[in-house]
């Protein structure tokens, strides 16, 4: 199986370590991965500002990078989410045969949690976090891409985490990409109801399957409580009691037995 | 006073973001639409998990409004029929102007300075009260939350519950001060309000010659028009006075009486959480010696053909004005309906409006913005209209129209910026390489805490963090140089 990672460019740019963990995760689970570099960014941020048309040259990009591998592994639902539910659309605008090229491979393109559990049928990953922890689902991953409650369950499993339940936690933070700017007094309103609700739950750290939720939720939490830390799941998932978070900086080696 | 087309833009209104600073800045009403709409989302979700067959009716529902707007035009000759065959006189109205004139007229003609009104989304969107106003005739909400606005001058600023940004103290001080013959000492428990409502209306009712309606169906077959409520004083209206006016949008129409099925048990579980509403009226033209003698139907078209022709945007004509987006929008919670700036507030009113109306005026165009695309509302809506999926529709028809008139050029260059950027991998790597470091050192080890700029919309609530000092590619490409096939940095 050849797994190739798309990082997302939230990611690349702002939180690599997410990436690294992904990576990390999958490696100590005997699968390899690679990171085909002439990938960007998916394009919602074009999309959802109103510039369709725009955005094909990334689907065609996106087409063009990935089309060779089995599967595509992600670590954000909002990304995986674009790819799977937009990018069809986009195509079939776009016309000509991008939209059979994209029907052939969006049903490979999976978020780390997707892979992880309906793929290689794995909840526990070996981690070890000592530490209590709730989970923000972001829409996306709710409500678009329906993970339901796979996060949850791959935290559950690691060792000493205690999960902890947020309030309203199907409620937006009210990121929205543009939305944070465009209308900044509301999305301001809602992240601080989240923060609230992050605060209510007296957790240690806030895990989310979304960076960009995160950065917005993380902006505002850290004006209220600078202690609460926040981390992309997946950063979780990748702390084993062997290394610590040494992910962070070195690459793990690629386990035996895996599907290469 | 009213417009050409479309339905009325409250007077003053702000593009939403404006619009909304101002309400976020009331904490009472913040306070009393948190609790509330947190209320009737709880009921909806119990009332909802009883169905296991709640996705099929959804469906169901879906598919017979969509196949109801394919063949409007055939659908709407056979209620004009049928209507006309059961006694009722119809007419057809292209837009508000034209609607309130026949209604105007239907009224004066009969030498009535009054009329009652069951609560009607229509007639909000037609400006139908202050047209009657103007021309001396007042026009009674009957509906108690109507009532509500309507005695404080106020604007609606929810579907079904448009008193919803008053709690009941509020209102009890209104009635005490607005309503005639309320007593000084009257509590503020719903039951006592209503129960003066009621003393209120019952009078009113009992004189009432002419009735002004809206309706929530019109069955093609037959002819029947259908109005769900709660309160009962609907069906005061619709059976006391002589006339009955009711003024209907075109999209109402469902074929067979057989359908009304799937959406009288999608209607009230998605609105007022309730299994059924206590009570659902429906007529058949005119029963000699039953009822109104004189039934006038007025079919209204209102810039709805105009949003048909738009194969996305349609489907905001399936609506059944629930108000189940509302409810569960997290930024109607805390906006409020008035931040909308017209009768049809939240998800819905987001796509709606600017489809009615069109993208002419910067109102209109900042509606399709006012979302965080977080999807509840597409989630909830018993008819499936997906208004995240017209809301980036719409979105990409205001930058259309920008570009057609050269406005909003910063956005627009930016984004051609972007859009180069990221589908250009050398320039895409290039700025990482070059852009990170400095940025990191720039940032510092706290991130920052105030942008110059667009940046300070950010900032005004949220830090940003530290960048890091490298990427993940070309971390990547550190760590497995020498690995096969791992990528990497470089350009192929």
């Amino acid at each position: 199986m050849r797994i190739a990672l798309f990082v997302t460019c939230v990611n690349d740019a702002m939180f690599p370590d997410t990436g690294k963990a992904t990576a990390a995760i999958l490696r100590r689970l005997g699968h390899d991965l690679e990171f085909p570099a002439a990938q960007t960014c998916c394009g919602q941020p074009l999309v959802n500002s109103g510039y369709p048309r725009a955005t094909v040259p990334l689907v065609e990009r996106f087409v063009r990078t990935f089309a060779g591998y089995d599967v595509v592994v992600s670590p954000s639902a909002s990304c995986v989410s674009m790819v799977r539910e937009s990018y069809p659309r986009l195509a079939a605008e776009a016309g000509g045969t991008l939209e059979a090229d994209v029907e052939a491979l969006t049903p490979r393109v999976l978020e780390l949690s997707q892979l992880l559990l309906d793929v290689l049928q794995v909840e526990d990953v070996g981690a070890r976090f000592p530490h209590t922890v709730t989970y923000h689902p972001a829409c996306h991953g709710l409500r678009m891409l329906h993970l339901g409650d796979r996060y949850q369950r791959l935290l559950r499993a690691v060792d000493g985490l205690t999960l902890l339940d947020l309030p309203r936690a199907d409620e937006c933070c009210g990121f929205g990409g543009t939305f944070a700017l465009k209308n900044a007094d509301t999305s301001s309103a809602m992240v601080a109801s989240k923060v609230d609700a992050v605060l209510a739950s007296a957790a240690q750290v806030l895990a989310s399957s979304d960076n960009s939720c995160l950065v917005n939720i993380a902006g505002a939490l850290v004006r209220r409580d600078p202690t609460v830390r926040t981390m992309h799941a997946a950063e979780i998932l990748a702390t084993t009691p062997a290394d610590g978070e040494r992910w962070r900086t070195k690459l793990p080696a690629l386990a035996e037995g895996g599907a290469r | 006073m009213s417009p050409a087309t479309g339905p009325v833009r409250w007077p003053g209104a702000q593009p939403f973001p404006q619009a909304a600073a101002v309400q976020l800045g009331k904490a009472e009403q913040r306070a009393t639409l948190e609790r509330v709409t947190h209320q009737i989302r709880a009921k909806r979700a119990a009332v909802v998990a009883e169905r296991d067959d709640w996705e099929d009716l959804r469906r169901a529902g879906e598919r017979i409004k969509d196949r109801t707007l394919r063949h409007l035009d055939s659908y709407l000759e056979q209620a004009e029929q049928a209507l006309v065959r059961a006694g009722a006189i119809v007419h057809w109205a292209a837009d508000a102007a034209q609607a309130n004139h026949i209604v105007h007229r239907l009224v004066r003609d009969t030498g009535q300075r009054e009329v009652v009104k069951v609560k009607s989304m229509v007639t909000a969107e037609i400006g139908l009260n202050e047209y009657l106003a103007d021309r001396g005739i007042t026009a009674i909400e009957t509906d108690l939350a109507e009532l509500i606005v309507q005695l404080g001058d106020d604007l609606p600023s929810h579907i079904v519950v448009p008193a919803i940004h008053r709690n009941r103290r509020e209102i009890r001080d209104l009635l005490a001060e607005r309503m005639p013959g309320t007593p000084a000492d009257l509590g503020d428990s719903p039951a006592e309000l209503a129960a003066q409502a009621r003393r209120h209306l019952r009078e009113t009712f009992l004189r009432a010659r002419v009735a002004v309606s809206g309706a929530n169906f019109v069955v093609a077959e037959t002819g029947t028009l259908v109005v769900v409520e709660s309160e009962g004083n609907g069906r005061m209206c619709l059976t006391l006075p002589e006339r009955l006016i009711t003024v209907v949008g075109i999209e109402k129409v469902v074929p067979t009486f057989a359908d009304l099925e799937v959406f009288l048990q999608l209607l009230p579980r998605s609105s007022t959480g309730e299994r059924m509403n206590p009570y659902t009226s429906l007529w058949t033209g005119v029963k000699p010696g039953d009822g109104p003698q004189q039934v006038h139907v007025v079919f209204l078209d209102n810039g709805r053909t105009r949003a048909l022709a738009d194969p996305v945007g349609r489907q905001a004509l399936r609506c059944i004005r629930c108000s189940a987006c509302l409810n569960v929008c997290p930024v109607y919670e805390r906006t409020g309906g008035h931040a909308y700036g017209s009768v049809y507030p939240g998800p819905i009113g987001a796509i709606l409006t600017p489809q009615l109306r069109g993208l002419g005026d910067r109102v209109d165009r900042s509606l399709p913005y006012a979302s965080s695309l977080c999807g509840a509302c597409f989630e909830v809506c018993p008819v499936r209209i997906d208004i995240p999926r017209v809301l980036i529709h719409l979105r990409a028809k205001v930058v259309d129209h920008e570009r057609s008139h050269g406005s909003n050029l910063v956005e627009r260059t930016a984004f051609r910026a972007a859009t180069a950027g990221l589908g250009n991998r050398a320039l895409y790597q290039v700025g990482l390489r070059v852009g990170l470091p400095l940025a990191h050192v720039v940032a510092g080890q706290d991130g920052v805490r105030d942008l110059p700029s667009v940046g300070g919309r950010w900032t005004q609530s949220r830090d940003v963090p530290q960048p890091p000092r490298q990427s993940f590619r070309a971390w990547w490409a550190e760590q497995t140089r020498g690995e096969r096939g791992s990528g990497g940095e470089g350009l192929s």
